[in-house]
């Protein structure tokens, strides 16, 4: 038997072998179909070019796109990090704050007062607005 | 922390298999054990594998079961019969869906990335199947109990958004690349009120098993907690992309936004992933907010889980059909706005009921439930009147739009 702690991520481990052979096996099954001319496959230049309406397509995809989330993707980081901190805190907060009373809430309020300065400052300048 | 043999499923096929000490006192038939405790490990593996398979299967029959459900609800929420043709109540559509979409003609656009084209439909199976890993299905019935399950589900439903920027960007095409960009702006968003929601019962449960999680639950988190429920149920309907939180696919605007390229059964994992994503999350959900598989004795535990996992289903179904899609920038104003204070409310609020109440007994709880209550009337009044619908400018350019019309 293996180490009582790592039996269950080698479960984990097992159920993404399996996991990631269910839509291998899919795919697989579609594309031998082909080969049995149980799926057709008959294409043409307007099928396989870019779609938009059906009409034939004279420009590249590759133009400008306005990246919109950028701002947003920015603020995601900084924020993802904030529950970073957060949840080793609300795991232990039960015990700790029995031990350490009021002190354990204050340092996390700390936190997150200097957190949320950031956030007001974002909303301020506007970014927190789909433009 | 619970071992894997703490599963009565897992210790029942194990023993079947394998002669140890562990097994001593459980049910056997004769010539069972014919492993002798050397080899273990292979009876070990082909446990896992058997019950890695029926939850795998399982899980695909339920993308069926789901497909039918809510087509035939949708159906009746519509005022129309829904599918009805094939098989009795049309319970076979979905088979013939299936059926349909693995032998249809697969498109592979010339202006494609190949790779990155055919890694995103597998990229979004592949978490989503995942998640069933942990979740709990009934009292001493899972597959693996992580001590890091809570964190393992929001971590892992987390790729869904590079599935989708990658399908949509790999796929040569502008609605998808519009639709991959609106994706992973809402799909960031969301995240962090979902998993702060999340942070909400972890200071209950003080543990991020989700055993634990669930053993906890004295009273129900959803009526403990109404912000945290509330939260968390928004922000995984939009993690989910359903509506009316579908502006990625939005048919009306963008075709089907980063899905429009695929065909054939790569458009077949899409749809499967995101189904079954529906399932997963409302067991999540089920698991950290309404008590798991607890419930009064009259019936088996599984049963419990079971009914509220179905209860869960229909009402996102139920969403779909009653509510009209957002907008992109009210999606992202009620996500950074909204909700990301309120998840902050929520917690602080239960920090600070902790403090005053360390060993709640059950009458104290139902005081901090009430509390509770209050604050979240108060809270979504105050954000209901700062985001909510301004009044018209009485000499503004709206009104007077409206007035030469």
């Amino acid at each position: 038997m293996l180490n009582n702690y790592f039996d269950q991520y080698g479960i984990i481990g097992l159920f993404l072998i399996t996991a990631t052979l269910v839509p291998l096996g899919m795919l697989l099954v579609s594309k031998l179909a082909q080969y049995i001319k149980v799926r057709p496959h008959n294409p043409s230049e307007i099928k396989e070019g870019m779609y938009e309406c059906g009409m034939r397509v004279d420009s590249d995809r590759w133009q400008g796109y306005n990246l919109r989330y950028y701002y947003y993707a920015l603020l995601f980081v900084i924020f993802d990090i904030e529950t970073v901190f957060l949840f080793p805190w609300a795991v232990k907060y039960g015990v700790l704050s029995k031990e350490f009373g009021v002190s354990v809430l204050l340092a996390m309020i700390l936190f997150l007062f200097v957190v949320t300065i950031g956030y007001v400052y974002a909303w301020k300048k506007g970014d927190l607005q789909w433009k | 922390m619970n071992t894997v043999l703490d599963s009565v499923v897992f210790k029942f096929i194990y023993c079947m298999l394998v002669s140890s000490d562990e097994c001593a006192n459980s049910f056997k038939i004769i010539g069972s054990g014919f492993i002798s405790e050397k080899y273990a490990i292979i009876g070990f593996l082909i446990t896992a594998f058997f019950l890695i398979f029926i939850i795998v299967n399982g899980a695909l029959v339920g993308v069926l079961a789901l497909i039918w459900g809510e087509r035939r609800l949708v159906g009746r929420f519509q005022a129309r019969l829904g599918p009805n043709r094939w098989g009795p109540w049309g319970i076979f559509t979905p088979v013939a869906d299936a059926i349909k979409v693995m032998f249809k003609e697969d498109i592979s656009p010339t202006l494609s990335d190949k790779f990155v084209f055919i890694l995103a439909p597998i990229l979004m199976v592949v978490p989503v199947l995942m998640i069933f890993a942990v979740i709990p299905f009934g009292e001493a019935t899972f597959l693996t109990d992580l001590n890091v399950g809570v964190l393992f589900v929001l971590a892992i439903t987390s790729t869904n958004t590079l599935s989708v920027l990658m399908a949509g960007w790999g796929s040569g095409n502008r609605y998808g690349i519009i639709g991959g960009l609106r994706a992973v702006a809402m799909l960031l968003s969301y995240e962090i009120p979902m998993a702060l929601a999340a942070v909400g019962v972890i200071l209950m449960a003080g543990s991020l098993s989700i055993i634990q999680v669930i053993e906890s639950q004295v009273i129900p988190y959803a009526i403990f907690q109404p912000l945290g429920f509330l939260t968390f149920l928004i922000a995984s309907t939009a993690e989910l992309n359903r509506s009316p939180f579908d502006i990625t696919e939005a048919e009306s605007e963008l075709i089907a936004g980063y899905m429009t390229e695929y065909s054939s059964m790569k458009f077949g994992l899409f749809y499967l992933g995101e189904f079954m994503a529906t399932i997963a999350s409302s067991a999540i959900i089920v698991c950290l907010f309404l008590g798991g598989w607890k419930g009064p004795e009259i019936l088996p535990s599984h049963f419990w889980f079971m009914i509220k996992w179905i209860l869960m289903i229909c009402v996102f179904i139920w969403f779909r059909a009653t509510f009209p899609r957002l907008r992109v920038d009210q999606i992202m104003e009620l996500a950074w706005k909204g909700l990301f204070e309120l998840t902050l409310i929520n917690i602080l609020s239960i920090a600070i009921l902790m403090l005053i109440w360390p060993d709640p007994s059950i009458t104290e709880l139902w005081i901090m439930t009430g509390i509770k209550w209050i604050v979240f009337f108060v809270s979504l009044w105050i954000f209901g009147k700062l985001l909510g619908p301004k009044p018209l400018q009485k000499n503004g350019v709206a009104r007077k739009i409206v007035l030469q019309k």
